[in-house]
């Protein structure tokens, strides 16, 4: 948990406004991620979800507001402070960004190698943990991005943003394209990790097994805010048209039963 | 600073390593070469507790190090055993040992420096001779896609062909014209640099208009249509192929070479002998005015003596060569662009391999050229 207890606010984002050009895309959202959660991300194709993440880690900027990491303002810091910050979070982009002309071991190991100071068998040994750890085969580890399935994409670039063992990790629809046993694999080690690292997630997903099965908390975006925040009761319950159709359609109904 | 510490003491016949403080990423690569001296110099004991109680918080990484701590005794056949483990710390050490469960594969072994040179020199040669059969297969492939545009299979693509015209040549004949002016110039100075000693100064009319418009105009631009199309167009379909837009069209009935290479190949064959045109005429203007300013030779006497002296038949000899060098530029851009794989690196390789590929080939033409016209006495 480094130095934040489960519950203390890790991210907030106050009243942030981003666009592109003339179009709004976020108008005046805010939201908070606590330390030690799971938090499940939900909206509309298009409503800005991929947005509002790339935006929080500073690769998008903001026309207004204030967001701030581990207490922390992003817009105030030094280079050698954003990157101190950088290094306890990590990112799984909805497209997995694995660098395309090294392979999979060594896309887990370029965080290590920037960072850190270990010697090449230890990194070997701790690429072979990750990659095993998120479900792909030891062989895996000498293959390039392009010779990667979807879904083996998906896995390498968890694996990658696992590499430092972060605080907070940033994942961008992580089960879309995995087979369900896969994606239910990759809840139970979400859940793990949580439970023995303290690990906050932050996750944006259209999976309503993973929005029901791990998420403590769910954030639902539209109309360029959250209009809504809570459980899985609170979300069913809420009034609003669109979380009424999400949340009540068929897929929803047979995600819960399983649940 | 998070602090984390290892410490062991010998109990008789077992050796207790005491672990303490954050075993976690942070301080993993101080810790490392601390179980590394551990494993060196702990001799063989007939057991090993790991005693956990005092660490604070153990990760992967932290993990990964004790584990390397147990994997070392176990191979010397020594038990070991593990106490104080919290129950957080307990489950992700199972991770990790579960992880790591499988032996790690064996590095390939590599083979001795004298047989990789070779192999590399082989396999060279090998790819040599491969580029130049996929060179006339390609070209046959362009034939047939020219073909289908008759037979009414393929459609001719005037737009895509005009925006290519717009981009090969037209945006290019700012920067040509200069380069040319500027060679032209250079020729014109040297010419008159050396011949003043004879007293044949004017014979720098003939040495910029003959050179210019045989072989100068046509090689530059020729050259710098392979440095700034040819790039390009390796680029765009490369990027293209690695997005599997190109597999995209492909399903969709659409045949790459006809929808991509095709106008490209049109546009570069209308805009090079274009260009060389306006690079001739630019080259001699620059050899003109550099003649006046440098030479003292008046640009009325240098024109008059220009078409006293230079035949005509130099100006064809330059443009007929011009279509050629450019079906050769854009033949190598586009096959190389075909085989970009996955990868960012082979897009820039592949990018690179197309310019060096072109201004070889184009020069090596120009070569055959010379000899051709030279023996036909042209
Ligand atoms: N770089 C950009 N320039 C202009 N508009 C952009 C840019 N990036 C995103 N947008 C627009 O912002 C809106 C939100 O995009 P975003 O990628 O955040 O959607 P999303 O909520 O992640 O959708 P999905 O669930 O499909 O991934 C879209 O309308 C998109 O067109
Ligand atoms: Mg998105």
């Amino acid at each position: 948990m480094g130095e934040y207890e489960t519950g203390d606010v890790i991210i907030s984002v106050r009243d942030v406004a981003i666009g592109f050009g003339e179009r709004m895309i976020i108008d005046g959202l805010d939201l908070d991620v606590h330390a030690g959660e799971v938090l499940g991300v939900v909206g509309g194709s298009g409503t800005g979800k991929s947005v509002l993440t790339r935006c929080i880690i500073g690769l998008v900027p903001k026309r207004r507001g204030k967001i701030t990491v581990f207490d922390q303002d992003l817009d105030g810091l030094t280079r050698a402070e954003h990157k101190a910050i950088e290094r306890r979070w990590g990112v799984l982009f909805q497209h997995g960004a694995l660098f395309s002309s090294l392979t999979v071991k060594q896309n887990i190991q370029v965080p290590l190698r920037e960072y850190l100071k270990l010697s090449e068998p230890l990194m070997d040994e701790i690429a072979r943990l990750k990659i095993a750890m998120v479900g792909l085969k030891a062989d895996a580890a000498d293959k390039y991005p392009s010779e990667l399935s979807g879904g083996m994409i998906k896995r390498a670039a968890l694996a990658r943003a696992l590499a430092l063992d972060p605080e907070i990790v940033f994942l961008d629809e992580p089960t879309s394209g995995l087979d369900p046993i896969g994606a239910e694999e990759f809840d139970t080690l979400i859940r793990t990790l949580r439970d023995t690292l303290g690990l906050t997630v932050y996750m944006v997903t259209h999976d309503l097994d993973s929005l029901a099965r791990i998420c403590d908390r769910i954030a639902a975006l539209a109309e360029g805010k959250v209009i809504a925040t809570g459980t899985m009761e609170d979300m069913l319950r809420h009034p609003h048209p669109w979380l009424k159709q999400y949340f009540g359609g068929e897929r929803a109904r047979a995600a819960r039963v399983k649940a | 600073m998070p602090e984390a510490q290892l410490a062991s003491r010998v109990d008789g016949s077992r050796l207790t390593v005491a672990l303490a403080g954050m075993w976690t990423a942070e301080t993993a690569g101080d810790l490392e070469p601390q179980v590394a001296s551990l494993i060196a110099e702990g001799g063989s004991p007939q057991s090993v507790l790991l005693d956990f109680s005092r660490v604070q918080r153990l990760d992967t990484l932290g993990g990964t190090l004790v584990r390397g701590i147990e994997m070392a005794f176990g191979a010397r056949g020594i038990p070991i055993e593990r106490s104080g483990l919290s129950k957080a710390a307990a489950t992700i050490y199972g991770e990790i040992a579960e992880g790591l469960s499988e032996p790690a594969p064996a590095p390939a072994k590599a083979k001795p420096a004298i047989v990789q040179a070779l192999d590399k020199v082989g396999e060279q040669m090998v790819d040599a001779g491969r580029d130049l059969v996929a060179l006339v297969s390609f070209f046959g492939e362009v034939v047939a896609a020219a073909g289908s545009l008759f037979t009414g299979v393929g459609r001719f693509r005037l737009a895509a062909v005009v925006t290519q015209l717009d981009r090969v040549a037209f945006r290019a004949v700012p920067i040509m014209a200069l380069i040319t002016f500027l060679i032209g110039g250079i020729i014109a100075q040297q010419g008159i640099f050396f011949f003043r000693d004879f007293g044949a100064d004017t014979y720098v009319v003939d040495l910029v208009s003959i050179l210019t418009l045989r072989e100068i105009g046509v090689l530059i631009v020729s050259i710098m249509v392979a440095g700034r199309t040819g790039s390009a167009f390796t680029a765009e379909i490369g990027s293209m192929k690695m997005r599997e837009e190109i597999d995209a069209l492909k399903v969709m009935g659409l045949n790459p070479v006809e929808v991509l290479v095709l106008p490209r190949l049109t546009a570069l064959v209308i805009g090079l002998p274009l260009l060389t045109f306006i690079g001739n005429i630019s080259a001699i203007m620059g050899g003109a005015m550099v003649a006046q300013f440098y030479g003292q030779i008046p640009i009325d006497i240098f024109f008059t003596r220009m078409q006293e002296e230079v035949s005509q038949r130099h100006i064809w000899v330059g443009l007929f060569k011009a279509p050629f060098m450019a079906l050769i530029i854009g033949l190598v851009a586009c096959i190389e662009g075909m085989r970009v794989k996955g990868s960012a690196e082979s897009l820039g390789q592949q990018t690179t391999a197309s310019v060096v590929k072109a201004i070889f080939l184009v020069i090596v033409l120009d070569g055959i050229f010379a000899i051709l016209f030279a023996s036909l006495g042209y």
